[in-house]
């Protein structure tokens, strides 16, 4: 088992046809995920080819996320629509009340995010949102839903939740010869769907996760609201990361939340606020992987 | 990108809310031919992106044309807080009568957004936030509502606008939230709203800050970016679409990811603690599925830098391949020769991930004497900061 994405998810691409979306529906295939059809409103009723380790897979392209869960009993899209046309394409995969949606694109406006969370909320929260500007989620050996690189680390029992891709493949590059149940790249968007603390209360539930690492960035308190969910309700051990102790105030660092406004967002107000719920916060890296390490001895 | 408050005046100018008549100038003399043309007392006020200017003594009165001529003197070319004043801008005055606090803003945890407004404005607004939290009203809009008549009577009533101000703040809180939607802002902050004598109700100040992600669909935005204020080293990476930050320290910082960017930032920094204080000189995140030439250009704004003395590339190959980054180095560091600017900065590099044998490889077998592979990302960040302390 794993959280949210599992052997039996079946996947569409929303954005398929094109660049982004095509080359990691062929990455996805190899990764033995069930990618099931794509959608593309132009290109509804063709068939595109992917070359994948069975020499060729023919998916379908369907006009909308709600014919393409008709026909294939699609549970999870992963969205690679560009900034302009992103807001439409979560929207349109609310509307079909997709239980998963992982939106991968970078440089939405924030505007149109919070404008398809709201709709969300006000649709009751039928799909879960993952990102935007996130890698995705990747369930080793079972599913991978987005760019994560499936061949990094194998299968195990510990569930990582992070801001940041490639320190999420750091992480899993150091543990891989333990390996992971569920990998959760939440994004690095000011407003997000799938927040660290959504991914800490899944992980906890979850029987085949033993050991949680979270990694956080500046900007934003959402370490810190995690710090207090994880007082009150994790019990399984978590170790923790944060990146940007050296940031300077004022300046956005690569992702759009990136950013300490003012004296709000500190690296240092999240790893105090970590270490008072009882989590390790690793100094890099390598020194998280070496805590979870012995964690996991 | 955060507007100068002249900017934000016109900003609001055009979307029909009430501000003071005023201008803008670089120079004392362009500063009497505003105050000519508005006639009367004039305030001048510094034009920076930092708070407590007025503290500061960057806001004077001016009783006349030449008075104002003498304070644009005082006040252009002062420094507030790390900040030359560069602009100053003139209005005529208003009688304050009292002063309110108003402002939309993104509210990241309740991913919303959040209306505040105080009947207790001006400088002190923070303070009052702090100690009489009571005073100052938060309320949230969904994002798909907005803020209609409705919603606008209710901000009014719940931070307790007095009646004679109430229909004019609602109109004023209507017409602010359209500004903040259409120009895809992600702040906008008035303090003080102030009702003035005659009983008119005035936006006295305009902070406002833009979403970078939405500059696609606001071209018209890029004539207000401060060209002047643009680090060199910054504008020229933007010119390559490359995501860099300039810091003031030693070791050049090139990785992929913008959190493993600033993780290298960090272990650098710690590293650089052993060896005199050395620091990071800039984050430059090269993005995923970087090509050899994405890493060139990013290689040649990093060792452009003079302050840079030693260069750690730091890669793990996600979707980006390490054969190509080790291309892309040493075919930067031939193109830099070949322009006769030779490179003299040891780099130290760490690959990781997705062909980082082949990558690792291809910098062997270059065996350039100023490249040196270490094999982990800690090992690999204590060297960097070693060779640029050796090189300060």
């Amino acid at each position: 088992m794993a959280i949210w994405l599992t052997k039996d998810s079946k996947v569409i691409v929303q954005g398929i046809t094109g660049s982004e979306g095509s080359k990691h529906t062929r990455r996805m295939l190899v990764a033995g995920t069930h990618v099931v059809g794509g959608v593309n409103p132009r290109k509804a009723g063709q068939q595109v080819v992917f070359e994948d380790l069975n020499g060729g897979t023919a998916l379908p392209v369907f006009a909308t996320v709600a014919d393409a869960m008709k026909e294939t009993g699609a549970d999870v899209s992963v969205i690679f629509v560009p900034p302009a046309f992103a807001k439409a394409a979560v929207i349109e995969a609310i509307d079909a009340e997709i239980p998963l949606a992982v939106v991968i694109t970078e440089g939405i406006p924030v505007h149109d995010t919070a404008a398809f969370w709201a709709y969300n909320v006000s649709k009751g929260q039928k799909t879960r949102i993952v990102g935007p500007n996130c890698p995705g989620i990747a369930s080793p050996g079972a599913s991978n839903a987005g760019i994560i690189p499936a061949d990094i680390s194998g299968a195990g029992r510990i569930g990582l939740v992070s801001k940041s891709g490639t320190l999420t493949y750091q992480l899993m590059y150091e543990l891989r010869d333990i390996g992971f149940s569920t990998c959760v790249g939440i994004g690095g968007d000011p407003v997000i769907g799938t927040t660290h603390i959504d991914a800490l209360a899944a992980f906890q539930e979850d029987p085949d996760t033993d050991a949680i690492v979270m990694i956080g960035e500046i900007g934003g308190d959402a370490e810190e609201r995690a710090a207090e969910f994880i007082k009150a309700n994790v019990t399984k051990p978590v170790v923790g990361y944060i990146a940007g102790f050296t940031a300077p105030p004022g300046k956005t660092m690569g992702h759009a939340g990136a950013i300490i406004s003012g004296s709000a967002g500190t690296a240092d107000a999240k790893k105090v606020a970590l270490e008072a719920a009882g989590v390790k916060v690793g100094k890099t890296p390598s020194e998280t992987a070496r805590l979870m390490r012995e964690l996991m001895s | 990108m955060d507007l100068y408050e002249y900017q934000g005046r016109d900003l609001f100018d055009r979307h029909g809310l009430p501000v003071l008549a005023g201008g803008v100038a670089t120079t004392p003399e362009e500063a009497r031919a505003i105050a000519e043309r508005l006639g009367g007392r004039v305030v001048v006020k510094a034009q920076v992106k930092v708070g407590g200017r007025g503290k500061a003594g960057g806001v004077k009165l001016a009783d006349n044309p030449e008075e104002s001529v003498a304070r644009a003197t005082d006040i252009l070319g002062m420094d507030i807080k790390g900040h030359t004043v560069h602009k100053v801008m003139i209005t005529v005055t208003a009688d304050i009568e009292e002063e309110y606090y108003f402002s939309y803003l993104l509210d990241r945890a309740n991913r919303t957004f959040l209306c505040i407004a105080s009947v207790a404005g001006g400088m002190e607004i923070e303070q009052v936030a702090e100690e009489a939290p009571d005073k100052v009203a938060k309320v949230a809009i969904d994002a798909n509502v907005g803020v209609d008549e409705a919603k606008a009577r209710e901000i009014v009533a719940q931070a307790g606008f007095p009646a004679d101000v109430a229909d004019q703040v609602a109109d004023i809180a209507v017409k602010l939230w359209k500004t903040f939607v259409s120009e895809d802002a992600t702040l906008v902050e008035v303090n003080p709203l102030a009702k003035v004598k005659g009983g008119q109700v005035l936006c006295l100040d305009a902070k406002v800050t833009f979403d970078a992600n939405a500059d696609f669909r606001h071209p018209e935005h890029e004539e207000l970016v401060d060209q002047a204020s643009i680090d060199p080293l910054e504008q020229r990476a933007k010119e390559k679409d490359l995501n860099y930050v300039k810091l003031d320290g030693e070791v050049g910082i090139i990785g992929n990811g913008a959190g493993l960017v600033m993780s290298t930032l960090d272990v650098v920094a710690y590293a650089g603690e052993a060896v005199g204080g050395v620091k990071p000189a800039n984050f430059l995140d090269i993005g995923g599925g970087a090509s050899a030439a994405v890493m060139a250009n990013g290689l040649e704004i990093v060792l452009s830098d003079p302050s840079v003395k030693s260069v750690f590339v730091n890669v793990f190959g996600g979707i980006t391949a390490c054969d190509e980054v080790a291309n892309g180095i040493v075919q930067a560091l031939a193109l830099l020769d070949q322009r006769g600017e030779k490179v003299t900065k040891p780099l130290v590099v760490r690959l990781d991930g997705n062909n980082a044998e082949a990558g690792r490889a291809i910098l062997d077998g270059a065996a350039n004497p100023l490249v040196e592979r270490v094999d982990t990302m800690d090992g690999a960040a204590k060297r960097a900061a070693e060779l640029a302390a050796a090189g300060v």
